[in-house]
């Protein structure tokens, strides 16, 4: 292979999404080169041992689950791009879940008649209403186009209880919204399907195995990767995408390059016009810090029965960049245990994810920063003493991750995990040649990132022109 | 190729890209997107096969010619003329 051709496509970022979208174009014969600066791929979904303990970052769920067959839906639709057969995933259905807003609280799980009774329960006289919204929401495509309305906006016109619109929307917001409080109506509608119409599942032993499959793929395809492999600049002249500059200096060319690195991080690549015409002010705000507790016997075994409990402690769904560096104020517990068919593990697993802030992180020292961490981490089993069995006697392991290691390990400005506020599902930058996929581009969860990949490589790199 | 290979091969390409689907039993005549589940991405990669096994180049605006399998045969045979069928990995 000449050093001088060109890349048909330089991807930038070896997560979900990046992955994706180098195995459609591997599969049709484009030369394609995939980097990350990091040594693990998998961006904001990924996994690392410790002590040879393994820990997951990123997956609690598999959102978009749906029975093997089933039409027409995101999850069967990637899985037909990308070849990959259902089978192969080894899905585990959740058990059931549960939202906790203050006193009130809705389960739901995979049937969605489960929430449509719990409705009717807790809200017997916004049954009716929760019904014509449920049907309405249905009958809405994945893509609709974005209007003058809110999530919490449509919620509450069709509702009218600020309760129920609460319950509804907090494991929304927290499993993809970049915006304090509220979401904008198309994420909302992909989310409300993603969780409650389709639901939650768990590929048998976690997110590896679904990353080394995507990873393998992509290499018996022919595509190349290069971890440890930061982009310095994307070479640009007038108008049209060249190349990139990488890190240690070397010129890479490519025809067109498809960065998953974030709107805001990919122009600030671009040089100083276009990276002041969209700064570091428009960067997302929402991040977490995460811990992860491993625990001398099953988590279900203590009494841990919810997959996912997502939780408010006030009367009010608190979803927002906190004053302090974390909050213990809302959350998600996720319990990988309790998903169907998942491999024995040789310990319990909780985690903890909290809204965070990402500045404190940032400015403080070495020694300030893992006393914040480790006090993170104690307040946090502190908390999930108050929504379930206290796990405190049982501790063997422990990991946090905070915004910083976020921002360190993606590049994502912030740790923003769900990205900056302003998508835009065309994936075009005011560059001819340089796309965007994955959280800017603006599908949501690991179903939604490697759409994401898939419709950008097909509508950017391989449609005919 | 003959009509009948050009049908073949596009039924090969359908199940590449679709496994799960039975293509014994289509019609020549009815829409395939009316006899299996294909949505607009899996037309792409249709075309996107064909060029790969063939080398053909079907322009966007001719993809309505291949709704059917009759159709497929009838707009594919001048360029495929001279291949032979090319078996599904």
């Amino acid at each position: 292979m000449s050093a001088s051709q060109p890349y048909d496509t330089i991807l930038i970022g070896a997560g979900m999404s990046g992955l994706a979208a180098g195995i459609r174009l591997a599969q049709f014969d484009q030369r394609v080169l995939l980097l990350d600066r990091h040594y693990l791929w998998g961006g904001l979904n990924s996994y690392y041992k410790q002590k040879g303990r393994r820990f997951d970052v990123g997956l609690h769920a598999l959102t978009n689950y749906v029975p093997k067959g089933t039409r027409g839906r995101p999850l069967t639709r990637i899985l037909r791009q990308l070849r990959i057969p259902y089978d192969s995933l080894r899905l585990g259905e959740q058990r059931g879940s549960r939202c906790k807003v203050g006193d009130c609280e809705l389960r739901f799980s995979n049937d969605f008649e489960l929430l449509r009774g719990e409705v009717a329960k807790s809200f017997p006289d916004r049954a009716a209403a929760f019904d014509v919204m449920a049907r309405e929401l249905e009958e809405l495509p994945f893509d609709v186009p974005a209007g003058t309305e809110s999530g919490r906006q449509y919620l509450t016109r069709h509702l009218h209880d600020p309760h129920l619109v609460d319950l509804l929307l907090l494991p929304i917001l927290f499993y993809g919204s970049p915006t304090p409080r509220d979401i904008d109506m198309p994420s909302f509608v992909v989310l409300w399907k993603s969780l409650y119409e389709e639901g939650f599942a768990r590929p048998a032993g976690g997110i590896r195995p679904l990353l080394d499959a995507l990873r393998q793929r992509y290499l018996d395809l022919g595509g190349e990767l290069r971890m440890k492999t930061g982009v310095a600049e994307i070479v640009h002249s007038g108008g049209q995408v060249q190349g990139v500059r990488l890190d240690d200096g070397t010129e890479v060319e490519g025809k067109r390059v498809v960065s998953s690195a974030g709107r805001v991080e990919t122009l600030a690549l671009c040089g100083p016009e276009l990276a002041s015409s969209f700064g570091p002010d428009r960067a997302g705000r929402l991040t977490f810090v995460e811990s992860t507790t491993l625990i001398d016997q099953p988590a279900p075994d203590l009494g841990w029965k919810d997959t996912i409990l997502f939780f408010s402690r006030g009367q009010t769904a608190v979803y927002e960049e906190p004053a302090d560096p974390v909050s213990y104020e809302s959350g998600v517990i996720c319990c990988p245990e309790n998903y169907a068919g998942q491999d024995p593990e040789p310990e319990g697993v909780l985690r903890l994810t909290l809204v965070a802030k990402a500045e404190p992180w940032k400015a403080m020292g070495p020694d300030e920063y893992a006393a914040a961490k480790e006090q993170a981490w104690s307040r946090g089993l502190d908390t999930l003493a108050q929504f379930g069995p206290d796990i405190r006697p049982h501790v063997v392991a422990k990991d946090t991750f905070t915004p910083s290691t976020i921002e360190r390990f993606t590049g994502h400005l912030n740790g923003a995990v769900y990205g900056c506020p302003h998508k835009d599902r065309s994936g075009e930058t005011p560059l001819d040649g340089l796309y965007l996929c994955g959280t800017d581009q603006g599908y949501l969860g690991i179903v939604g990132a490697m759409l994401s990949g898939v419709a950008m490589a097909n509508r950017h790199a391989l449609m005919p022109a | 190729m003959t009509h009948e290979d050009i049908v073949q091969a596009v039924k090969d390409i359908i199940l590449t890209i679709a496994p799960d689907e039975e293509v014994g039993g289509l019609n020549l005549t009815d829409p395939l997107r009316e006899q299996i589940e294909l949505d607009s991405m899996d037309f792409l990669d249709i075309v996107m096969e064909l060029r790969k096994r063939y080398g053909v180049q079907v322009p966007e605006d001719d993809y309505k010619e291949l709704a059917t399998l009759q159709g497929c045969a009838d707009y594919l045979s001048p360029l495929l003329a001279d291949h032979e069928l090319v078996k599904s990995a």
